[in-house]
């Protein structure tokens, strides 16, 4: 284990610190979804129609891909954590780095299916066209698509990097010297696949068969 | 009479030059730092530097509204003005006032701990504060905003042509640097108490900034969305605040005040945190009902998260949602009333030494409880509609913010600067600037509950001439208060160079931050504590049975 830092009586004091703090760091992230959330649920509410209209524009395929592969990125990072506890170093960095690489497919999927919305004119201040009647509540609910996503995507990205980062050092340290940074940098990870797991029925299968 | 016993004075040879402020004197040395102590020490004149920019723009507004014709300022400049004071003087000093000053510097200290949990990241809460800072000192000098500190939409979106983008920036940026410092300070309170230092032993101080910590970590993000959907909507003219646009205002003022209530609180609680501390000391008892208190402390923050739509009754929301409102936040009184109780009851039999510190707080508890009162008017829903956005409004939050928290935070500079510079503050002059300070914000308070109780509006420039007298009596208090504000601006930068030398317990108090020296060693303590003692161990006769426990 590594030596902790001075202020902290043992490094068992200090890792529970830090997982303390990533706990409400996440519970903050929660609070910082919320708005988008609330608005969401009074939009749909407001303009239910619209948004189930709006709803079946988007790429269900890639939505349920994206899902699969994101979940699939969680066990992965799961394995390295445990990987990491039991220091096993070689393991840890493979674990690793392929969580960043389904974070990276997950990215790239995005990237095509907002290249979709774009051509689609399904960008809202950006030459939005849709069916009248609803297009007021369907620019509401791709103006709502777009910064959840979006969101959602910034902190994947801050995700992938801190999992290629911790990957790169562990060429140099052995797999305990990490394991306070992967075990919370884990939970964050989590946690933006657990936001991923509410977006996905409220953005894709609002009343898809409807 | 002099409150500081001669005994207590130690000669300069005895003490030795190895505190935290002897670690190094380079800039360098002050940025880079990751003590906490020299970290509440950056905040304490940013936050001062803050204040007096945020006052500046008060004295203008007093200044106007002097005479009823709108002749200092016209009525935009107005506008802006109080929408600097109030972004200002909400954000950038009365939110980080208490805990990032005394907070930061006390915590550690009080639970016998060496450091907060992440030092880096307290270091870069400061940062993040001044880079916020600057976007709104940049706000000003591109010609301010004028919003109001509310940011209402659709006005903020749609319609206002000044620089909102950049202010709320500032106030968005600044969010982050509270939600880190309520970070810190959850995790300082649950893992680095000192062996001994249980919950129910920790000071109310601790306790009181433990549940600020929450408040500020479950309702700040929820501000920073909400502000940013306000950005984009202002940019793009697509969103959910503009009824224009398909969405709804009332969508926006419920998230807004879901922060800007508990805000008060966030302002509040360190306050009365302070209290604790400074009420037991100078009474020489026990805190009354410690348990209670801290219970109390928590039933405020929890049911202060359930009142926000008394913001709102007459914006048009459900009856039905403003009768649950009202009666929600007549319940928050009961906590707050027993806590002023509590306080009063450990006073009651006690040996009371009127010093600075003491007189800050006495006024602390007067003015906070008259706040506090006319907030149960404000709470009716029927009396609310005729006070609704007049001066009795005003009045009733400068009680709780001005009256309540500054007044507080005065009394904890005062109480702990001899801790913190290790010098003592000219005790003559701290009651002479207490009482002023006392008397001026009552001038300049109290008439404005009667303006608004007659009907007058706020946020205009110009009123009609019957009002006169009692804005000048208002006007008049502000300068009173504003020189009562600049005399400890001046004595207690000169006390931390030519005060007397402080021993490490002047005032003979019994917490934790007073058994190391004065200003203290950077790692704090010489040695790990072990906490015995029942917190607020006053009372000899309190001394034999429980502590020995």
């Amino acid at each position: 284990m590594s030596v902790p830092a001075e202020h902290f009586a043992t490094a068992e004091d200090q890792r529970q610190a830090a997982e303390l703090g990533m706990w409400v760091f996440l519970t903050t992230e929660l609070m910082f979804f919320a708005p988008l959330f609330l608005g969401y649920a009074y939009n749909r509410w407001a303009y239910a129609s619209a948004f189930a209209e709006a709803s079946r524009h988007t790429d269900v395929v890639i939505g349920t891909v994206n899902t699969a592969i994101l979940l699939t990125s969680s066990l992965f990072m799961a394995l390295a954590v445990r990987a990491t506890q039991l220091g096993h170093r070689r393991p840890t960095q493979v674990f690793l780095l392929v969580t960043a690489t389904l974070g990276a497919i997950f990215l790239g999927l995005k990237g095509l299916e907002y290249a979709h919305e774009w051509d689609e004119h399904l960008v809202p201040w950006l030459d939005f066209r849709f069916a009248p009647g609803n297009a007021h509540g369907a620019a509401l609910f791709y103006y709502l698509y777009f910064g959840m996503t979006g969101l959602h995507a910034t902190h994947l990205t801050i995700g992938i990097a801190m999992a290629c980062v911790f990957a790169f050092r562990l060429r140099t340290q052995p797999a305990q010297h990490l394991r306070n940074q992967i075990e919370t940098g884990a939970l964050y990870w989590h946690f933006v696949d657990a936001i991923w797991v509410f977006l996905y029925p409220i953005l894709y299968l609002v009343n898809r068969h409807g | 009479m002099n409150a500081v016993p001669d005994s207590e004075i130690v000669p300069e040879r005895v003490l030795h030059e190895s505190s935290y402020l002897h670690e190094g004197f380079t800039l360098r040395s002050w940025l880079l730092t990751r003590d906490h102590k020299r970290i509440a020490l950056l905040y304490l004149i940013s936050i001062t530097g803050f204040f007096f920019i945020g006052g500046a723009a008060a004295t203008l507004i007093r200044l106007e509204l002097m005479t009823p014709a709108g002749d200092v300022v016209d009525a935009e400049t107005y506008n802006k003005l109080f929408t600097a004071h109030g972004v200002i003087m909400v954000w950038f000093f009365l939110i980080p006032s208490i805990p990032a000053t005394l907070g930061n510097f006390l915590i550690p200290l009080m639970i016998g701990a060496r450091e907060v949990a992440f030092p880096r990241l307290n270091l870069a809460s400061w940062y993040i504060y001044t880079l916020g800072g600057i976007f709104v000192v940049a706000t000003l000098i591109a010609g301010g905003v004028d919003t109001g500190w509310t940011f209402y939409t659709p006005f903020s979106t749609l319609f206002s042509n000044t620089n909102v983008v950049l202010a709320v920036i500032g106030v968005f940026v600044v969010g982050f640097s509270s939600i880190l410092t309520g970070l810190n300070f959850i995790v300082t309170v649950h893992r680095l108490r000192t062996p001994g230092m249980t919950w129910f032993k920790l000071p109310l101080f601790v306790w009181a900034h433990y549940a600020t910590s929450l408040i500020l970590v479950l309702a700040t993000p929820v501000l920073a969305m909400t502000l940013s959907l306000v950005v984009f909507e202002r940019l793009t003219h697509i969103g959910i605040f503009d009824p224009a646009l398909g969405g709804d205002p009332l969508l926006f003022q419920h998230l807004f005040w879901f922060y800007s209530h508990p805000a008060v609180y966030i302002m509040v609680l360190p306050a009365m945190g302070v209290a604790s501390e400074i009420i037991p000391c100078f009474a020489r008892k026990r805190v009354f009902g410690y348990r209670m208190m801290a219970y109390a402390i928590f039933g405020i923050a929890i049911i202060g998260f359930l009142v926000w739509g008394h913001h709102m009754f007459v914006s048009g929301q459900s009856l039905y949602a403003s009768i649950a409102f009202s009666l929600l936040s007549f319940l928050v009184a009961i906590p707050s009333a027993i806590k002023v109780f509590n306080w009063t009851a450990t006073l009651y039999k006690g040996s009371i030494t009127l010093s600075a510190p003491m007189l800050y707080i006495l006024g602390f508890v007067g003015l906070f409880t008259i706040g506090g009162l006319t907030g149960l008017f404000l709470a009716a829903t029927a009396l609310d509609v005729h006070l609704t956005d007049t001066y009795f409004v005003v009045a009733h939050f400068h009680y709780i913010m001005v009256g309540g928290t500054v007044m507080a935070y005065l009394g904890g500079l005062h109480f702990w600067w001899p801790k913190i510079v290790g010098r003592l503050y000219p005790e003559t002059w701290a009651r002479i600037a207490a009482v002023t300070i006392f008397i001026g914000f009552n001038l300049t308070f109290f008439p404005q509950y009667l303006l608004g109780a007659q009907g007058m509006p706020r946020r205009y420039h110009e009123y009609p001439a019957r009002f006169q007298l009692l804005n000048e009596v208002s006007s008049s208090g502000a300068v009173i208060l504003g020189i009562g504000y600049l005399l400890p601006l001046a004595y207690l930068p000169w006390a931390m160079l030519r005060g007397r030398r402080s021993s490490a317990n002047p005032w003979g108090a019994t917490g934790l931050e007073w058994q190391t020296p004065s200003p203290p060693p950077q790692e704090n303590f010489a040695t790990t504590l072990q906490v015995i003692r029942i917190p607020y161990d006053y009372h000899p006769a309190t001394e034999s049975a429980e502590s020995q426990a």
